[in-house]
């Protein structure tokens, strides 16, 4: 479903990805691990449009996706959520949300002042639907608070209910754990789980060994900016190189 | 959606009411600026208040509707209401052009860019001599005409003004609180983020920059025919800078704030005529208070200075008791 080929990136002197190549298939849920520096959140950036890599493809449902703004990429089917929740601040629960359907939804700037009546049907349309993912990840009550008054934990379902308001094939998280307590990432476990049963590709990026090890069917270790292994977690736990590269070797 | 309804209601009876206080008052042809100066302001709120782009350089999209009417209406004879449409649409297709390469500046280099943008005009305005008369500005410019009706005395062109006030408030509103006022909200709010999840940044950005210099351009048209006489200094960086003022006073992102900015900032000079030159100190003065206690602008102040009012009484009727 996503390829990617030869990844490089390299910032000022700074290889940050060296040649990364590997493929994540279709309904799967694959986690990206790696200690830190070790490139994760540079590639997830690649993939989404937000860097252009220095040289190597990525390649989504067999169409070269390298170089195209991020924006398009949620009509292609791929979406993504951040490190450090980047949410709406200043507008409503629901309202950001509402912004996640902006994709799929197309009444322009004269439909919209003129209140003509498809702009208006397609605006109840966006309402509904925002609300039903709402209910999807649990905070529907939530709805009319303003976004930057959430807790965190809440930030972050608010989140994901924005992404699966794209409609996303493949979705990309980056650290859903991080900040999140333990009763909190159970759910997430939980709702991870559900997203993937409705057809969703997930990729993570996670430090949350427990977390990845519980809910992935396989595992991508970088480091220092080279892939290093492949595999179920299983295979992951027992590489020995894996484990010198958290642990230290003692050679 | 119901108390937008009832709010605009409330706005467009006072409007329509108003002019019965002030028969045969001066005041009344003050009001006709206001409206005017309405429309610039929301115009400009599409812009900075939702879409968080700075402009230094509305006035010249304003300038740009008044003399295209002026001149093509006056010299060329041109049909008054198709050259305000005509106007509309190609100040509306410049800034269009114009947007893409500005609109991908940020902050304080966006802002110098329209400075410049304004600046360029405003010479144009003063030296094209030819076209546009230059310094000495632009006279004969006709009244606009709706069948038997001449809009020219105060009362008429109130009206004529305050329709479109009206229209453009009401579309301001409706476009706020659509989907594109929403993508527009989340762009000032996190543009990565909007960008993920599939809002195009640059194009609204540059379609609502479009659509803030065709309503300025509208403002324009109407200017000229009201005045009959046009100058460049109605359209020089301080009007820019006034108008910027107009949208932060009223409070930004609100399209009712635009018109309380709009109405204080032209009805004041008319109150502080007895400090000649040093009413600039006033306006000074009056915009560092606002942004240290009012930083929402008038429309959130107003309300926040009433609630705490209430709960200071509040507060020390309790402690008596």
């Amino acid at each position: 479903m996503l390829e990617l080929q030869g990844i490089t990136q390299i910032f000022g002197g700074v290889t940050a990805l060296n040649d990364v190549s590997f493929s994540i298939r279709a309904d799967e849920i694959t986690g990206v691990i790696g200690p830190n520096g070790a490139g994760k959140t540079t590639l997830f950036n690649i993939v989404t449009g937000i860097y252009q890599q220095t040289s190597g493809r990525v390649i989504f449902e067999g169409q070269d996706i390298s170089g195209i703004p991020a924006e398009r990429l949620a009509s292609l089917g791929m979406v993504r959520t951040f490190q450090n929740i980047e949410l709406f601040g200043k507008m409503t629960v629901l309202e950001n949300v509402m912004v996640g359907l902006h994709s799929r939804s197309s009444s322009g700037l004269f439909a919209c002042s003129f209140k003509m009546p498809w702009a208006l049907k397609e605006e109840r349309r966006i309402r509904e639907e925002a609300l039903q993912w709402l209910e999807f990840v649990g905070i529907a009550d939530l709805a009319d608070v303003t976004a930057a008054n959430l807790p965190f934990g809440r930030g972050r379902m608010l989140e994901i209910a924005r992404a699966m308001a794209c409609k996303p094939r493949m979705m990309l998280m980056d650290e859903p754990a991080a900040g999140l307590n333990s009763q909190e990432t159970v759910g997430l476990a939980e709702l991870i789980r559900k997203i993937r049963e409705l057809g969703v590709t997930v990729v993570l990026v996670e430090h949350d060994m427990e977390l990845v090890m519980d809910i992935c069917d396989r595992i991508v270790v970088l480091n220092l900016g080279q892939k290093l292994a492949e595999g179920t977690p299983r295979e992951i736990q027992d590489n020995p190189e894996v484990i010198a590269a958290y642990l230290g070797d003692d050679d | 959606m119901k108390r937008e309804l009832l709010k605009y209601s409330i706005f467009a009876v006072c409007v329509l009411l108003a002019p019965l206080a002030f028969l045969d008052s001066y005041l009344l042809n003050v009001l006709v600026f206001v409206g005017i100066h309405t429309m610039l302001a929301v115009a400009l709120n599409l812009l900075l208040g939702y879409a968080g782009q700075i402009s230094l350089g509305h006035a010249a999209f304003f300038g740009l509707g008044a003399y295209l009417s002026g001149v093509l209406t006056t010299t060329y004879g041109w049909n008054p209401w198709f050259t305000m449409l005509v106007a509309a649409i190609v100040v509306g297709g410049l800034a269009f052009m114009i947007g893409f390469p500005i609109l991908k500046l940020k902050g304080h280099y966006l802002a110098m860019a329209t400075l410049g943008l304004g600046i360029i005009i405003f010479i144009v305005f003063n030296e094209w001599v030819e076209v546009t008369s230059g310094p000495s500005g632009f006279s004969g410019i006709p009244n606009l005409q709706l069948g038997q009706l001449i809009f020219d005395s105060d009362l008429k062109n109130y009206y004529l003004v305050w329709c479109f006030v009206l229209g453009c408030v009401l579309l301001s509103v409706n476009l706020a609180n659509s989907r594109i006022g929403r993508a527009l909200r989340a762009i000032h709010d996190a543009e990565v983020a909007a960008r993920v999840v599939g809002v195009n940044a640059r194009l609204l950005k540059v379609q609502i920059f479009a659509l803030s210099a065709m309503i300025s351009a509208i403002a324009g048209s109407l200017y000229a025919h009201v005045m009959t006489f046009i100058a460049p200094p109605s359209f020089g960086f301080n009007i820019s800078v006034e108008l910027l003022t107009m949208v932060v006073i009223g409070g930004l992102g609100s399209i009712y704030g635009s018109f309380l900015g709009a109405l204080l900032l032209t009805l004041l000079p008319e109150f502080l005529r007895f400090m000649h030159d040093y009413d600039i100190v006033f306006y000074g003065g009056l915009l560092m208070v606002m942004t240290i206690f009012m930083p929402g602008g008038l429309v959130q102040g107003i309300p926040d200075l009433f609630r705490k009012l209430v709960g200071l009484r509040k507060g020390k009727g309790d402690s008596h008791a």
